[in-house]
């Protein structure tokens, strides 16, 4: 067995030129100040910069705030309803990037769904939408489907016959 | 061509400056020996961390650079000086007296160390964020081994009275630990004059590099190494120096003190000059601690602004070039509001609007006037978006800056709100 120094290192350098992408010796790490070091998804930032929906509805026909009890932040959403089904949605809110990025979205994605379907909405899917939110910051979106379903709850509140009545047309589509 | 970041953080971290750079780095390539080897490699490197000493000694006025303990941070040398003096001290007593408003490493320390059977009081601090002398004596007892009060603080900008302090500490016989880490290179210390048995503090917050910390200590105060496996730093610290860091954090201390004076006089203008504009340009704005003056970190700009939240500050505010902190509970993974928010009395929705911004001395005049009139922008756009803006100004609830005696306060507010969530998930 052939033990000498190059042999050996041979044997290494083939092992990582074949199984490794890897490189081992970059000679300069440059700091840029482009996009890249954001907190966020570029998503994300984009719902947080450019949020969708924002405000309120004159004549909503169903408003919902909550607060997180974890951080002490506030959302609030109105839904304008029609024919049992979402015509329009805004928001508002107090609170962090993710907070505000996740009722953008959430708003965006319950517009013309029925009340039905809504009522079964979940944050998970504001989560996906966004292609995913650090793990500390997923009660955020938690707190858009508290929001929306407040404010689901205030429409049944003040037209209990909407609970029971069909729906008309198809429903839409998730 | 956008213009290049303000950076506004300065208590993260300051950038190393080129003379100090220039100084560290034969210490990484000719100059690598270990000092504590006793051929020439280890001697040339040990002479060049004497100087070091002897420059961090300089800084804070102390007399004898063997006083001075190398270490990897500010947070070890805060470790150190919690642990070594308590563990150095319990045949003697078990009792640990700090403020509310101590960094985490002290806080944390001294948590830890009650596991172990030492107990300890924290004093309240005032409105303003100045510890209450007279809470102060109060908590002390004849089992009390240990004051640790830091000088400035990081969040706040409050100076503590050490030199009282330090006179209490020496009616008592206790020891005195004084954290310096916000202040240092940035405000004067006298170790001597202030009574101070212990402090640390960390070049990297005065253009030096990071990956050094030092820790004072007064040979008259017992210490007990609390990283075993080598004889370093007389047997108080084991483990191979890190020379470049500490050689350039000598040559940062021996010119923060020569040029304390300027540097100090340049930031508080610009702390005045940020302070008075953000007041007249942004309404509903709250400055914490106390104002600018001699109770103030000239660095240190701490301020909330009501109905709005600080990450959200912080994201627009980077966005347009302005690079800042802040103290709110959606900043910190934790997801509390700063701890020394908290203690000088903050209501929790102001807390979260928090930002801290903390000068140094590249920035300019120019600069602040863009800050200003960023900052007025990112308030306004965020205050459009919070419901909390809109039930203000519809009366419903009222501000905490500047009461108009309409509506409940915010916080019954949001108390409100959480409650009829939390009644939604009960059912
Ligand atoms: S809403 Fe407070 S952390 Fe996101």
């Amino acid at each position: 067995m052939d033990l000498s120094v190059d042999r050996f290192a041979e044997a290494h350098i083939l092992i990582w030129d074949k199984t490794s992408p890897i490189s081992f010796h970059r000679s300069e790490t440059k700091m840029n100040n482009n996009k890249e070091y954001t907190l966020y998804n570029e998503k994300v930032m984009d719902h947080f910069m450019n949020p969708r929906n924002m405000g309120d509805l004159p004549s909503a026909d169903g408003v919902g705030e909550v607060g997180a009890a974890a951080c002490g932040d506030i959302m609030k959403i109105s839904l304008k309803i029609e024919d049992g089904r979402i015509k329009d949605a805004r928001f508002k809110t107090f609170g962090c990037g993710s907070a505000i990025a996740s009722s953008s979205m959430a708003t965006e994605l319950i517009k013309g769904r029925t009340v039905e379907e809504a009522m079964s909405f979940s944050n998970q899917e504001v989560v996906d939408a966004l292609g995913g939110l650090p793990p500390v910051k997923i009660h955020c979106s938690v707190l858009a489907e508290e929001a929306l379903k407040a404010a689901l709850e205030d429409y049944v509140k003040k037209h209990p016959e909407a609970a029971s009545a069909p729906t008309k047309g198809e429903p839409a589509k998730a | 061509m956008p213009r290049p970041p303000v950076f506004l953080d300065h208590l993260s971290s300051t950038p190393v400056d080129p003379r100090v750079f220039e100084a560290m780095k034969p210490f990484f390539t000719e100059a690598f020996g270990n000092p504590s080897s006793l051929h020439r490699y280890g001697l040339q490197v040990r002479e060049a961390l004497r100087r070091a000493r002897e420059q961090f000694a300089f800084l804070i006025g102390a007399e004898n650079a063997d006083d001075i303990l190398l270490t990897s941070g500010g947070t070890e040398a805060n470790n150190l000086a919690v642990k070594g003096v308590a563990y150095a001290n319990q045949r003697k007593g078990n009792h640990l007296v700090l403020s509310e408003t101590e960094h985490p490493s002290v806080l944390e320390s001294i948590a830890f160390l009650e596991k172990q059977g030492f107990t300890s009081t924290k004093v309240p601090v005032d409105a303003q964020g100045i510890l209450r002398l007279d809470k102060l004596r109060e908590a002390l007892t004849d089992q009390t081994i240990l004051i640790a009060v830091h000088h400035a603080n990081h969040d706040i900008g409050a100076i503590q009275p050490v030199a009282e302090i330090g006179k209490i500490a020496a009616e008592r016989g206790i020891a005195f630990f004084c954290d310096a880490t916000a202040s240092a290179g940035w405000t004067p210390i006298d170790v001597k004059a202030m009574g101070i048995h212990l402090l640390s503090f960390a070049p990297h917050r005065f253009y030096g590099p990071k990956g050094v910390g030092v820790l004072y200590r007064n040979r008259k105060a017992r210490l007990v190494s609390i990283l075993h496996g080598g004889v370093q730093e007389n047997g108080r610290r084991a483990g191979t120096e890190n020379v470049p860091a500490i050689v350039g954090g000598g040559l940062a201390a021996e010119i923060a003190r020569k040029e304390l004076p300027q540097r100090a006089e340049k930031v508080r203008a610009l702390q005045k000059r940020l302070m008075a504009g953000l007041a007249a340009k942004v309404p509903y704005l709250k400055f914490n601690g106390p104002p600018s003056g001699p109770l103030r970190l000239p660095t240190n700009v701490s301020l909330a602004a009501e109905f709005i939240e600080g990450e959200g500050q912080l994201l627009l505010l980077d966005h347009l070039g302005v690079c800042v902190a802040s103290g709110g509970s959606c900043v910190s993974k934790s997801l509390k509001v700063s701890h020394v928010l908290t203690a000088i009395g903050l209501d929790h929705a102001l807390a979260q609007g928090s930002i801290i911004m903390t000068l140094g001395k590249e920035n300019t005049e120019e600069e602040m006037d863009y800050v200003i009139e960023t900052m007025a922008k990112v308030v306004e756009r965020l205050r459009g978006m919070s419901p909390m803006w809109d039930e203000f100004q519809q009366g419903k609830i009222d501000s905490t800056v500047a009461p108009r005696g309409v509506g409940r306060s915010f916080t019954e507010h949001a108390a409100e709100v959480s409650g009829h969530r939390e009644e939604r998930a009960r059912r």
